[in-house]
């Protein structure tokens, strides 16, 4: 990549662009060198996401001494090129992402092998880093086309992963993601043209600027209605969530962890873009009263989600309805659009992402080991998977709320941001949310500790010792319930970074 | 002094140990971490707040100091380690670690001296008390601890958004007297309330209570007896000594409390009604809010904590040797174990007040309290109680437990042995102190927030007492005669108490509990298992929900069609998931919700 010589090179040099290329190139690079051995693919895999974890946090950094960073395409300024910006905002998303990659990669080699078809591995891995850059692609792009290029890019290696599922109905989950995914797709594009054609440029920043003169144009309100309706199918607002717990049930369980830790996160994250830096909070809370039915929508999201993860006997359908409930709180934080609500709902993406990861990478050690997906046949596994099960147990802790860890933060700022913007009756939904929660997850933790062993169990190879996963997924999976108490006893940290975003996104 | 130890860390702490000592160690040191709090405790200096941090920017105070906690924290940490050596025969460390998690909790909900830090050890205290239901392994432990827990995080839940209301408006977490006027208005106020008095288990809020105490293990419902309730007091006390809803809250406590006493065969359960009765004393004392009555409050709780404790821990005993808690089954095994029954009955003497025991003391300066306020009703109603606790725990518990003649059970009989030395030893300690209380009412006037030279062996008081106690047992030796029935049926004027006592009676094993029954169903079992069924299958559940109801509304002919749908549907409920949620369905919602929002944005 050459630089011309009136390219403008940033303090941090060419990081932003190599935070996407080096996951890039080693996704080419995957299907080759799995010749070589079959293990390569993971090794690269892994290297390829922790330097992306590196660079990431050294962006962050930069970010949070110098200000925004600006990188330019090929060196082509801004209105004309494509330009990758890393602010407060998006930073803290990309090194939560990045981060949270890392650890599911490296959580994930006896998975995959147990999992996924021998022949079919260099593929898989192919596909996994496409996504990873897919997703970090979208958060650090300044260009709305070319965010629309990375979601399409993830969502096709994403319709790849979900279908190396081991169930046939896997394929079925993919067709009907592929479907929705495209429908939710095409509006986003349609959105983004309707809003080139009104003001002639896809720079986020050019466009924060022009739109403000025309806000009261039919195409850009057209344009608007179009990218949300989108965006919410993506992330899987209730009740277009309808694709996504099939795919967290029957994908890979790694997979199953990556898209819950991460790309209904990025989808919010989007949809927070786009909502107060495309467009602005003027926009979004006087223009067009979208704040309030995005408000309606999150309590029906929250509630619906939590009553239907109730009833489900599959634990990883349950989780994705606990995920459905939860991206609820990300968006409901949005639409309060205040400070303190706003700051409830990064953290909450930083906090969720650590949970639910935690949680999914939990069950899919319990999978690699015993094969168990179903509530019942769990009774038990306390003993069988002590270690497991203790960090399946902090993780259902802090999704309830318990008080000092993550989940507890997300929930007070939120709550006291709901109340502070004078919508205190939204705290009730957070809190029945809250009991329903505990409900769901302590029907879990009771099977594992309180209860007989299932005959499932009984069946396997000697019953009554214990078990566990291998070294690898258990550290893994420990570390991130570790986190989950560290983040909520030393909030301080990404919670100061995420007031700063969020001042940044309201534009104060 | 700066420096301080925390006793509820230290017993928080003290728990890492545990699983890595054994034998002999192990006893040792378990016994040692509530000697360590109590020296903490000792080594206090009242009036001083210590141990501040800053989180996010809230202040969070773990160490507010004065007369109140610390007299608190006296009682706790005595009682933690009588209840130590209760179960010192036991080799579980996880009921040990949840005992010890669950008394160092109850400390840090005692020196907290912010709202946030009250939430966490409130937590902390729920699920680990919940263990020790888990921990009990009777037929409905498990069920009747998952109640529990659930029952108590949706208080937490009140209490969080109380305390999220209260801060939202005054950026404060100061946990101080609330009014209904401060911040967070009265929705704060009351939500606050509610999330401590499910704690204190004030009716309605008390089902928990007497569901889940009874399965709990037999030294763990020790630890459960003294704790959660008598922290709730403690938490009223500071928060809301003088609202004058407590004490109709508190009266109704203690007639509620005895009403079922009367019935109950669970020796346990029987017990645990008694903490009800006994907890709806101090929350009227806390009502009253003079000084005199917060004393009376605090002072009950502590007598209280012992000789529950106590009762308790001979009802466990009694458990523990024969297998059974139900009285009906139990019965004349005085003979084989009198030095329990010796124990107990200083418990019993306590609770029933008896002069010279600490019941009788603590109980007098509630009492008196309500009479200086010149509220005539409440301390009718108040003595009244006493004459039932003495009559149901005094009289019935003791005589079914122990003395009546046994004649269902020869199994239970056979096995009645005295416990062994460790629990005896335990119950020695917590009867010494309900006789060091009563006879030495100083110890424990010394211990109370206020200081007080109230003196309750005065000559009427006394006399009053002892004719209300006096004439009780002779009811019950009447009554008695009633339990165990005459051959021949004489109608004379005890027409009048067998058919009003019959009554009596018949309306509270009726009405009274087929009523708490149902409500307890409903709200426990068939709203989340109705949810949980319907969740399986939203649209499927539907569908039934829609062919019954034209089921029953259709004339005959489509009755059989109906029906055989009906029964098809039922059958494969609630089918493959994948189906449920067809992709046409979203595909449709999608173009809805386009509309909409493009109708919205316009209009």
């Amino acid at each position: 990549m050459s630089f011309g010589p009136t390219t403008f090179i940033s303090a941090a040099g060419s990081t932003p662009v190599l935070v996407i290329v080096i996951p890039l190139l080693a996704a080419m690079l995957a299907p080759i060198v799995s010749r070589i051995h079959r293990s390569v693919g993971w090794y690269l895999a892994t290297t390829a996401t922790f330097i992306a974890f590196l660079l990431s946090l050294s962006l962050l950094y930069t970010v949070i001494d110098g200000g925004t960073v600006s990188y330019r395409m090929g060196s082509w300024a801004p209105p004309m090129g494509i330009e990758y910006v890393v602010s407060y905002f998006n930073g803290f998303v990309l090194a939560v992402i990045a981060f949270i990659s890392f650890i599911i990669t490296l959580y994930g080699k006896k998975s995959v092998e147990q999992e996924i078809p021998e022949q079919k591995i260099p593929f898989f891995y192919s596909a996994y880093l496409l996504f990873i850059a897919g997703i970090m692609g979208i958060v650090i792009t300044g260009d709305i086309f070319n965010l629309y290029v990375f979601v399409e890019i993830t969502a096709l290696s994403g319709y790849a992963l979900i279908a190396m599922g081991k169930d046939r109905k896997a394929l079925m989950a993919s067709y009907n993601y592929l479907i929705l995914g495209t429908i939710g797709a095409t509006f986003l594009v349609l959105g983004i043209g309707y809003l080139y054609i009104a003001t002639g440029t896809l720079n986020m920043n050019d466009l924060m600027q022009r739109l403000p003169e025309i806000y009261d144009s039919t195409t850009v309100i057209t344009a608007f209605a179009f990218i949300m309706v989108g965006l919410c199918l993506k992330l899987a607002l209730f009740p277009l969530h309808i694709w996504l717990p099939n795919v967290y049930t029957y994908s890979p369980s790694i997979v199953s962890a990556l898209m819950a830790a991460t790309s209904t996160k990025v989808m919010a994250f989007v949809l927070l873009r786009i909502m107060f830096t495309v467009f602005t909070p003027e926009f979004v809370l006087e223009v067009v009263p979208v704040t309030k039915i995005l408000i309606v929508m999150s309590c029906v999201a929250i509630i619906m989600g939590s009553l239907i993860a109730l009833g489900q006997t599959n634990i990883k359908r349950m989780l994705a309805y606990s995920s459905i409930g939860q991206i609820g709180y990300i968006t409901l934080g949005a639409a309060i659009a205040t400070e303190t609500a706003m700051t409830g709902s990064l953290i909450h993406i930083l906090n969720h992402a650590l949970m639910k990861g935690m949680l999914f990478m939990v069950v899919g050690a319990v999978v690699y080991k015993t094969g168990i997906v179903n509530i019942k046949d769990m009774e038990g596994l306390g003993k069988r998977m002590p270690w497991t099960m203790a960090a399946f147990t902090i993780g259902a802790m802090s999704m309830i709320g318990f008080p000092f860890t993550v989940g507890f933060i997300s929930k007070w700022y939120l709550a006291t941001g709901a109340i502070g913007a004078g919508m205190w009756y939204l705290v009730p939904v957070l809190l029945v949310s809250s009991i329903m929660t505990a409900f769901y997850f302590w029907r879990v933790v009771e099977s594992v500790y309180f209860k007989g062993r299932s005959a499932r169990i009984d069946t396997l190879k000697s019953p009554h010792h214990s078990d566990e996963a291998p070294f690898g997924m258990v550290v893994t999976t420990l570390f991130l319930a570790g986190l989950c108490i560290y983040f909520g006893l030393w909030a301080s940290g990404p919670v100061e970074v995420a007031k700063n975003a969020a001042a940044f996104l309201l534009g104060s | 002094m700066t420096e301080w130890a925390h006793p509820g860390v230290i017993m928080l702490v003290g728990t890492i140990l545990i699983p890595f000592l054994k034998g002999g160690v192990k006893k040792s040191y378990m016994l040692l971490i509530p000697l360590v709090a109590l020296a903490a405790t000792y080594y206090s200096t009242p009036g001083t707040t210590v141990w501040v941090y800053d989180y996010m920017g809230l202040k969070l105070v773990f160490g507010r100091i004065d007369a109140l906690s610390i007299g608190f924290s006296y009682a706790f940490c005595i009682m933690t380690f009588i209840g130590g050596v209760y179960s010192l025969h036991l080799d579980d460390d996880r009921q040990h670690i949840a005992g010890l998690l669950y008394a160092g909790s109850s400390l840090g909900a005692v020196f907290a001296g912010d709202l946030l830090t009250l939430f966490l050890f409130w937590e902390i205290m729920a699920f680990s008390s919940a263990y020790l239901i888990f921990a009990g392994k009777f037929k409905n432990s498990t069920k009747a601890g998952t109640r529990y827990l659930l029952v108590h995080i949706a208080g937490g839940l009140f209490l969080l958004a109380g305390i999220l209301m209260y801060y939202a408006e005054s950026h404060s977490l100061a946990f101080n007297g609330f009014t209904p006027d401060g911040p967070g208005g009265a929705t704060a106020f009351y939500l606050i309330l509610i999330g401590f008095l499910l704690n204190a288990a004030v009716p309605p809020l008390s089902a928990w209570l007497s569901d889940a105490y009874p399965e709990g293990s037999i030294t763990g419902s020790v630890f459960l007896a003294t704790f959660t309730t008598k922290t709730a007091i403690y938490v009223l006390i500071r928060g809301f000594s003088g609202a004058e809803i407590l004490i109709v809250l508190g009266i109704i406590m203690t007639l509620y409390g005895i009403l079922y006493t009367i019935i109950e065969n669970d020796c346990r359960r029987l017990l645990s009604y008694h903490i009800i009765s006994q907890v709806g004393y101090m929350v009227a004392a806390v009502g009253i809010g003079t000084e005199f009555a917060i004393n009376g409050s605090a002072a009950h709780a502590f007598t209280n904590i012992f000789f529950k404790g106590l009762l308790f821990m001979g009802a466990g005993a009694v458990i523990y040797v024969t297998g059974t808690r139900k009285l009906t089954e139990l019965g004349g095994i005085y003979k084989k174990m009198p030095k329990t029954v010796v124990l107990f009955m200083v418990g019993a003497f306590a609770i029933s007040g008896f002069p010279l025991f600490s019941g009788f003391v603590s109980k007098a300066m509630i009492i008196g309290a309500a009479h200086y306020e010149h509220m005539a009703w409440t301390t009718m109603l108040l003595s009244l109680t006493a004459v039932g606790t003495f009559l149901s725990v005094g009289l019935k518990l003791a005589y079914h437990l122990f003395f009546r003649p046994n004649e269902h059970n020869e199994l239970a009989m056979h096995k009645a042995k005295e416990p062994p030395t460790n629990m005896l030893v335990a119950m020695a300690m917590a009867a010494v102190i309900c006789i060091l209380f009563g006879v030495y009412p100083k110890a424990l006037f010394s211990m109370l927030p206020f200081p007080t030279d109230y003196n309750p062996y005065t000559m009427d008081h006394v006399t009053a007492s002892l004719l209300m106690l006096g004439f009780t047992a002779l009811a019950f030796y009447i009554v008695l005669g009633k339990l165990n029935p005459h051959k021949t049926l004489s109608i004379d004027t005890d027409w009048f108490y067998r058919k009003t006592g019959g009554m009596f009676i018949y309306f509270i094993n009726s009405p009274l509990l087929k009523i708490g029954d149902l409500i307890a169903g409903v709200v426990f079992t068939a709203v989340p298992n109705g949810l949980i069924y319907f969740m399986r299958n939203p649209l499927g559940a539907f569908k039934i929900g829609a062919d019954t109801f034209s089921l029953a509304i259709s004339g005959s002919d489509r009755r059989v069609k109906l029906r055989s749908r009906i029964k098809r549907e039922k059958a494969i409920y609630p089918g493959d998931n994948i189906k449920h949620w067809p992709i046409g369905s979203t595909v449709v919602w999608v173009a809805v919700f386009l509309l909409a929002c493009l109708l919205i944005y316009f209009v």
